[in-house]
């Protein structure tokens, strides 16, 4: 296992050396392209999470890292090892599926042994290592159990535990909480992360919940239509969003279409500093980097202000979202900490280093 | 409005279905009620019960001969055809090669063709091969014709099986064969006891294709067919009636597997 495990790796530095290359890998169904060039690295005992829409190529691209799939062109390595040319018993990697696909002509037992048993492995060793895996994720006592009688979550488990016992050097899951319910769903995920943090394997994620994505991962690739639309840690990815996509997909966002001039972007009511070049230019800005000032109160002088009248102001328990419009088509979203009810024209405020300029 | 028509319906459907229903069970009921007739197959109604005529049957070594040969030819061929039939359904679910929409109708294609051709065609193909007449060539004639019948019930067990299974034991470092005999085969168990129990049954019954390819053993409908040209006896009708208590028994099997299988996909 992997000795350099104990602390996430910062990130896009791989702390404990790539272990898996993703490298300009494409994939078409017929004429369908599903993967377009997509190249990506995988640290040891990072935690990445391939997020996208249905259809974004994630399963497709986890599908050719298991082997299940093979690339119409590019190559995958692992640990120096060309891995796309294995079929998926030679790979040193091993997968939660969606939907578990457990045997149900086994009890949990057999299910969690099956790869041990598979690899020859001796009766004496697969039985204490069931053992651990079946008390790693807490189902000692389901052991003689068909899968059939267990619950989504309990089955979940087995899953886990069948796959973790052949110590993978990397772990492969295919949205493996989305069919769970909301609280189950916190539960697993907060599991899950304390196990990988734990046994220090590197997990591959897919999910297309960017919530998950950001609780869970050290790093997101976020996939559309095929291709890599950016990849960084879920702070970076929601401060620095690389395109309006990127920014739209990941938490809320305000996309604002202005025009730079000397120093100055103008995007209808709204003017601030900024040091892109001259020309046209998109930039998101957070919700909750916008805030109102309290009537009579001076707004901080580097701050870009302006006026907007209270839509709507839909509550929302710790914050509050306000629907403004500024302007006959102008209309953006602020978050602002849960206040008294608002009401017609107030003065906004916000920083211009947070409005992020995007590609389109 | 909606709720008197169902009913005016069933007034002139009850009678018709009950005569369909004669005319398909009473003969069998006519069967059975005189193989119990001490007096035989003469005079009605059905008159002094007895079991005389069934201890005849079990005294009657010629009768269990032809049992123990449809046995044999019934269980070899199930044997032939479930091993055939996997192969066949296995290709139609899994490989892509050209000609498979032929290959698919040519595998069914005994189902369709009638028993007379099936077994002219088998007893000329013998003939040319050199192969003389015998149980042997009774149950490859089975085995083969029956093959259809094992494709498309194992065809529809593969169809309705969950693939992800299979990939996960790919997935858990077995081969293609440990995941064929450890995962897919026993995925398959409900729908091969099924086509295994109905293949049976078809043998066991089985005629055309069995007068052809009859060299000097009796099955058992062969022999009672022999019988009946010297004139009916109760005798027959005793052995008919267990027969008709097996099918019976084994085609309920069969249908409540298939409906356990169905149940399970969905």
């Amino acid at each position: 296992m992997n000795p350099s495990s104990a602390s996430s790796p910062s990130p896009g530095v791989a702390s404990g050396g790539t272990l898996l290359e993703v490298r300009s890998v494409a994939k078409r169904f017929g004429t369908a392209k599903v993967l377009n060039d997509v190249s990506l690295n995988i640290a040891a005992g990072e935690f990445l999470t391939l997020l996208g829409e249905s259809g974004s190529g994630k399963t497709t691209l986890l599908r050719l890292i298991a082997g299940f799939e093979a690339p119409a062109s590019g190559e995958i390595w692992m640990s120096g090892q060309r891995l796309d040319l294995l079929p998926p018993y030679k790979r040193p990697v091993n997968t939660v599926f969606q939907h578990y696909a457990l045997f149900p002509h086994l009890n949990v037992r057999d299910n969690v042994a099956y790869g041990l048993r598979a690899r020859g492995t001796a009766a004496s060793e697969v039985a204490g290592r069931v053992d651990d895996a079946l008390r790693m994720v807490k189902m000692q006592e389901f052991a003689a159990a068909r899968p059939g009688r267990l619950s989504g979550g309990q089955q979940q488990r087995v899953a886990l535990a069948r796959a973790l016992v052949n110590r993978p050097q990397l772990l492969l899951l295919d949205e493996p909480l989305s069919a769970l319910d909301a609280n189950l769903r916190k539960q697993m995920q907060s599991e899950l992360k304390a196990l990988q943090r734990e046994l220090g394997i590197t997990f591959l994620f897919v999910t297309h919940d960017q919530e998950e994505a950001m609780a869970l991962s050290d790093r997101i690739a976020l996939l559309r239509g095929g291709t890599l639309e950016q990849i960084a840690s879920p702070r970076e990815i929601y401060k620095r969003p690389a395109t309006a996509y990127a920014a739209q997909f990941i938490g809320q966002t305000n996309l604002l279409k202005a025009e730079v001039r000397a120093g100055v972007a103008v995007c209808g009511a709204l003017r601030w500093h900024s040091r892109e070049a001259d020309g046209p230019a998109l930039f998101s800005l957070r919700p909750e980097d916008i805030t109102y000032v309290p009537g009579g109160s001076p707004p901080p002088s580097s701050a870009a202000t302006f006026r907007g009248t209270i839509q709507q102001q839909l509550y929302g328990g710790a914050s509050e979202t306000l629907e403004i419009a500024c302007g006959p088509t102008q209309a953006l979203r602020v978050r602002i900490r849960a206040a008294e009810p608002l009401s017609g024209e107030l003065q906004f405020v916000f920083s211009p280093e947070d409005a992020i300029r995007v590609k389109v | 409005m909606n709720a008197t028509t169902p009913t005016r319906r069933a007034t002139w459907l009850m009678p018709y279905a009950i005569a369909v229903f004669a005319f398909i069970y009473l003969p069998v009921v006519v069967l059975v009620g005189y193989s119990f007739n001490r007096d035989g197959v003469g005079g009605f109604p059905p008159r002094h019960f007895t079991l005389h005529w069934y201890g005849l049957l079990f005294a009657d070594d010629a009768i269990w001969d032809a049992v123990l040969n449809s046995l044999l030819v019934a269980a070899g061929s199930v044997a032939l055809a479930l091993t055939l039939g996997l192969l066949a359904a296995l290709a139609l679910d899994r490989a892509d090669f050209p000609g498979k929409a032929l290959f698919r109708r040519l595998v069914l294609l005994p189902l369709i063709l009638p028993g007379i051709i099936t077994g002219l065609s088998l007893l000329m193909f013998a003939v040319f091969a050199g192969a003389p007449l015998s149980l042997v060539t009774v149950f490859l004639g089975h085995g083969t014709a029956l093959i259809s019948v094992a494709t498309t019930e194992l065809f529809a067990g593969l169809q309705k099986m969950d693939r992800a299974q299979e990939e996960a034991s790919l997935d858990l470092g077995a081969t293609p064969w440990q995941t064929f005999w450890r995962v897919t085969l026993p995925n398959l168990k409900l729908p091969l006891i099924a086509a295994g129990l109905l293949i049976f049954t078809l043998s066991m019954d089985e005629i055309a294709v069995t007068f052809f390819l009859i060299g000097r053993d009796n099955t058992l409908p062969m022999e009672i067919w022999g019988r009946l040209r010297q004139g009916m006896t109760p005798e027959i009708n005793a052995i008919s009636t267990l027969i008709f208590v097996v099918s019976v028994v084994l085609i309920s099997i069969w249908y409540r597997l298939r409906m356990r299988t169905l149940r399970n996909a969905s």
